[in-house]
């Protein structure tokens, strides 16, 4: 018995090692990104190669999670996907229960490592948003939008409780970019929109003060030059005193002399605004173009609903990180805690990022077969 | 489902799919245009701005913390201020090696390892351009030490700032309580942005519990400093909120009495203006002085409190539950008219013991031979247990417990210090819920004279008393009785809406009561205490026992020493009966007999008050010296049968 698991396992593993299923046009764009991430680490955080070498191996222990899923076929990942949506949101209970009377709780401590749950629901969000619509007749009913904004709120609304609004974001325009592309009437999208802004009053009286705290300082920053306003004005100094080709790397100065906060995390994008200037911004905007488009592509080819879906929303939820980190630096939109991907220094999103696109890998390899 | 199913339409699927997909793109690099557009005006068009604005970085915001708030007694008498000092303090950015300069800072101003560790939590918290402080209330030597080595130590300087100081020291140190250093547990709590340059946060009692309003905003100012970090000149100047002020309801004068009437004896007093809910005095004895926790207790200091037999850190007015005795018999009578079970002419027959019906268990009077026949206002003024006995008897404790809790026994007043004890109020539940026991009728029994499991705190007591004198209508009792801006600024009342309606359906009901109390200090437990007061005064003593008894036997040892260190002794009474204006409280952790040694300190307390009216009568002398054996009996429970109380 014992005998027989281990060598299917064994045969398991072999198979991913062997043959891995790369599409070497999207490897190359992560790859790039990577690089570029780290070299801009280099300079944010001041010449330390310990965190360079940190995220390193972060990159490196993502890409062996992507070669691993890139090898589950995506039928094995949709039959797995309502308990892989179940799990991760009975952990971000867990965390709920756990984090009672704290101010802000989002890890499980597992001893070793601590670990965001709600990473998790960046890609078990849209893959069971696609499970459901998956059978269903498209476009998608509105008793069926309802189910799915049902299975979109739950997680995201546990999220955005402890508080964490920058992930529930995500994890919502993960799962709404599913419903969009499932081909929703463009009048229904319109209505939606419409209840969301009359919804806005509402949800500023949910908010927290902080949070509400944030979106004024976005409209005033002078007025809170000690706490968010500074974030804001000294992102903006770094962001415009890079002019067109910037001042060279490892010569921003205000990351340099500490006026820029979380210059690895968050604010990286101010670092490498400064140093690479306005050519360096827009050749990576076009690299992450490139990224998004070839997910897109990958969708395309894809050859059943539940693949197409799945693709679509995790190469366009990758492009809300991008614009909501920089929107937040250029100070178009308020700070809230998105990481800029691969740049950002952080674990658990390089992580998860990768996971995500070890699914596309897999969706690529299996193109050609049939529901 | 299945006929939708059929309908599934792949090719036409894909199309729609593929539609969607490019439309997705488009509004993606959109999105990426809007963005890089806001670069480009970052970048090109502001370019300029921003380059000088990078290159002048030099304009660096300085945090300036607020003043705290000021606390004021009711008559504007300063009871916290805050005093000028001096702290040593760090910029983290101008100091070339800080592991060294910590090792050697130590030889010129002593520091020990929790201002270290202090420190470097902070180092941590803030900005590196931001002073960070090393260690609070230099001495004068140190400031003349440090001033010699200051060139060793660049980055470092002695900065002037507000410490807290209680001029009334132990007198208010339970109410007010104190000011501490910010800890690192306190960093997790505190708004970050709020508290820049705050060295201090509410520890305990009003500090603790206003802190919200004792704080205040920070200001700041835009300083232009050069390369070494020096202050070249101020270019803008916002000034901060400081925190406001606060008028407590307490009269010091009152408070100054209160505590001195108890002598040094452990107890606790609370005086309640029953109109409002105002707190007039609150003292806990003994006591601490605060100014010792402002800059940080020494560890000896701090030893020789808490290892103190008589805890004088310990809030007993606030915290320290007693059994309340027969001050609650008021309240009972009060109960059995509301419920309709009694009249006040109804009369039972004391004869000094008490039998539950169908059963061996007996009660006893605690005067040999019991009272006689008494009615409910002689029952009152004679504390005669059997009446009460049947009483309670007869409510049950169902309705007895709901009674009591309509006046806030066994829960918090809601006064507005933080940590308030809920005492007990003994109902079927809790029993099931503390000893998984079912209810007995003779812990009904002896509930009707506030034994067994009763509990209370002396701020409850109190704030029962007020219920009863304030026509029955329900009051949390408040400290703070007005906010201020600033010293110029109106004061603003709070104001203390009553919670509910009134618990007297009848006023004639509470009369009755009233003359029973009356007639404890006319003629009855309390008649010695009250001789001249000129005011007409409704009170009730209380005596509760320390520790069950174990034998039926009288006590024959009238010996007060020996007495008091087996009772607990309480006084309630408000002033003036017809319209009272006053309610006071006192318990004496171990008194003799609850008249005589609680009620002297309640009579003092209603004196001082008494001399702060405008109307105030001259009291005509003062009250005559206790005796040793008091002649009216007291209101001791005793069961006959031999330690049956729990």
């Amino acid at each position: 018995m014992i005998g027989t698991v281990y060598a299917r396992m064994r045969r398991f593993l072999r198979r991913i090692m062997t043959r891995p299923r790369i599409d070497l046009p999207l490897a190359t764009g992560l790859f790039l990104l990577a690089m570029v991430g780290l070299v801009t680490l280099y300079s944010a955080g001041g010449g330390d190669l310990g965190l360079v070498g940190g995220q390193a191996a972060r990159f490196v222990l993502g890409a062996a999670l992507l070669l691993l899923i890139s090898r589950i076929a995506p039928t094995v990942l949709r039959s797995w996907t309502p308990w892989l949506y179940a799990g991760s949101t009975a952990l971000l209970v867990l965390v709920a229960i756990l984090g009672e009377g704290r101010g802000a709780y989002r890890w499980l401590d597992l001893g070793f490592m601590r670990f965001q749950p709600s990473e998790l629901l960046k890609l078990t969000m849209p893959m069971m948003v696609a499970w459901y619509l998956h059978p269903r007749q498209l476009p998608p009913s509105w008793k069926d939008m309802a189910v799915v904004g049902i299975l979109i709120a739950i997680p995201a609304g546990l999220i955005a409780e402890q508080p964490d609004l920058g992930t529930a974001l995500l994890v919502t325009g993960a799962g709404a970019f599913a419903l969009f592309l499932a081909g929703v009437a463009w009048w229904r999208i319109g209505l939606l929109a419409g209840i969301a802004a009359a919804m806005v009053p509402i949800g500023w009286h949910f908010m927290h003060q902080y949070q509400r705290d944030r979106v004024l300082t976005l409209l005033n920053p002078e007025a809170d030059p000690l706490g968010n306003g500074w974030h804001i004005i000294q992102s903006q100094i770094a962001v415009g005193s890079g002019g067109i080709f910037g001042k060279g790397w490892m010569h921003g100065t205000q990351s340099r002399l500490d006026f820029l906060p979380e210059h690895t995390t968050d604010f990286i994008f101010a670092v490498f605004s400064e140093e690479f200037g306005l050519v360096g911004v827009v050749a990576l905007l076009a690299l992450y173009a490139f990224i998004i488009g070839r997910c897109l592509w990958i969708a395309m080819e894809a050859r059943d609903t539940y693949s197409r879906l799945l693709a679509g929303a995790i190469g366009m939820s990758f492009f809300v990180y991008v614009f909501v980190n920089g929107g937040m630096i250029a100070g178009m939109l308020p700070v809230v805690g998105v990481p800029l991907p691969f740049v950002s220094y952080g674990g658990t999103s390089a992580v998860s990022l990768l996971s995500g696109f070890g699914v596309l890998m897999s969706i690529h390899a299996n193109r050609k077969m049939h529901d | 489902m299945k006929r939708r199913r059929a309908l599934k339409d792949p090719r036409g699927e894909a199309a729609l799919f593929q539609r969607r997909s490019l439309v997705g793109f488009t509004f993606i690099v959109l999105g990426l245009l809007a963005l890089s557009g806001r670069f480009f005006y970052l970048q090109v068009m502001r370019h300029d701005e921003f380059v000088t604005r990078s290159e002048n970085n030099r304009v660096k915001p300085k945090v300036i913390p607020p003043a705290r708030g000021l606390i004021y007694d009711r008559n504007g008498v300063l009871l916290a201020d805050n005093v000028p000092a001096f702290r040593l303090e760090a910029v983290p950015e101008q100091v070339p090696d800080m592991d060294a300069m910590l090792r050697q800072i130590g030889d010129v101003v002593p520091l020990d390892e929790d201002d270290i560790a202090d420190f470097r939590k902070r180092l941590k918290q803030s900005r590196r351009f931001e002073s960070v402080p090393l260690k609070m209330h230099l001495s004068e030597d140190d400031i003349a030490r440090f001033a010699i080595n200051r060139w060793r130590f660049p980055g470092v300087d002695v900065v002037p700032y507000l410490t807290r100081h209680y001029p009334y020291g132990e007198l208010f140190a339970h109410v007010i309580g104190y000011v501490g250093r910010i800890d690192a547990d306190d960093l997790k709590r505190l708004d970050p942005d709020r508290y820049q340059g705050t060295s201090h946060v509410g520890r305990s009692g009003i500090e603790r519990s206003y802190e919200d309003l004792l704080h205040g905003t920070p200001g700041y100012e835009l300083v232009e400093v050069n390369a070494d970090g020096r202050t070249q000149r101020v270019l803008e100047t916002h000034a901060p909120v400081p925190g406001k002020n606060l008028y407590l309801s307490i009269d010091v004068r009152i408070q100054k009495a209160a505590m001195a009437a108890f002598d040094g004896r452990a107890g606790s007093a609370v005086a309640i203006d029953p109109r409002n809910g105002q707190v007039l005095a609150m003292v806990s004895v003994p006591s601490f002085d605060p100014n010792l926790f402002v800059n940080g207790i020494s560890s000896a200091d701090y030893k020789a409190l808490t290892t103190a037999p008589d805890k004088p850190l310990y809030n007993r007015a606030l915290r320290g539950v007693y059994p309340p005795g027969s001050t609650v018999k008021p309240f009972l009578a009060l109960g059995g008219l509301a419920y309709g079970i009694r009249r006040p002419e109804d009369t039972v027959l004391s004869t000094g013991e008490f039998c539950l019906p169908g059963a061996s268990r007996c009660y006893r009077d605690d005067k040999r031979g019991g009272d006689g026949v008494v009615d409910m206002v002689t029952a009152i003024e004679k504390s005669t247990n059997t009446y009460f006995y049947k009483l309670a008897l007869d409510l049950g404790i169902d309705r007895l417990s709901d009674w009591m809790g309509r006046f806030g026994f066994g829960r918090e007043t809601g006064i507005d210090l933080d940590g308030e004890a809920d005492g007990i109020l003994p109902s079927r539940d809790w029993k099931m819920e503390h000893s998984r026991q079912p209810w007995y009728p003779g812990e009904t029994i002896i509930a009707g004279i506030g034994q067994g499991y009763w509990a209370v705190t002396p701020l409850q007591l109190a704030h029962a008393v007020s219920i009863l004198a304030g026509k029955g209508i329900p009051r949390a009792p408040r400290l703070v009785m007005a906010t201020q801006n600033g010293v110029d600024a109106p004061k603003v009342p709070i104001p203390n809406p009553p919670t509910g309606p009134s618990l007297v359906s009848d006023p004639a009901h509470l009369d009755v009561i009233k003359r029973g109390m009356e007639a404890v200090v006319a003629s009855g437990t309390g008649k010695k205490q009250f001789i001249g007061f000129p005011l007409v005064v409704a009170g009730k003593s209380g005596t509760a026992e320390r520790f069950s008894r174990t034998t039926s036997a009288y006590d024959t040892n009238k010996n007060t020493a020996y007495l008091a260190a087996r009772h607990r002794a309480w006084f309630e009474a408000f002033a003036p009966a017809d319209d009272p204006r006053i309610s006071v409280v006192a318990l004496l952790e171990a008194g003799a007999w609850g008249a005589e040694a609680a009620g002297p300190i309640v009579r003092t307390v209603m004196e001082s008050w008494l001399a702060t009216q405008g109307d105030a009568p001259a009291s005509a002398q003062p009250p005559a010296p206790a005796p040793t054996v008091p002649d009216t009996p007291e209101d001791l429970p005793v069961p006959a049968d031999g330690g049956g109380a729990p």
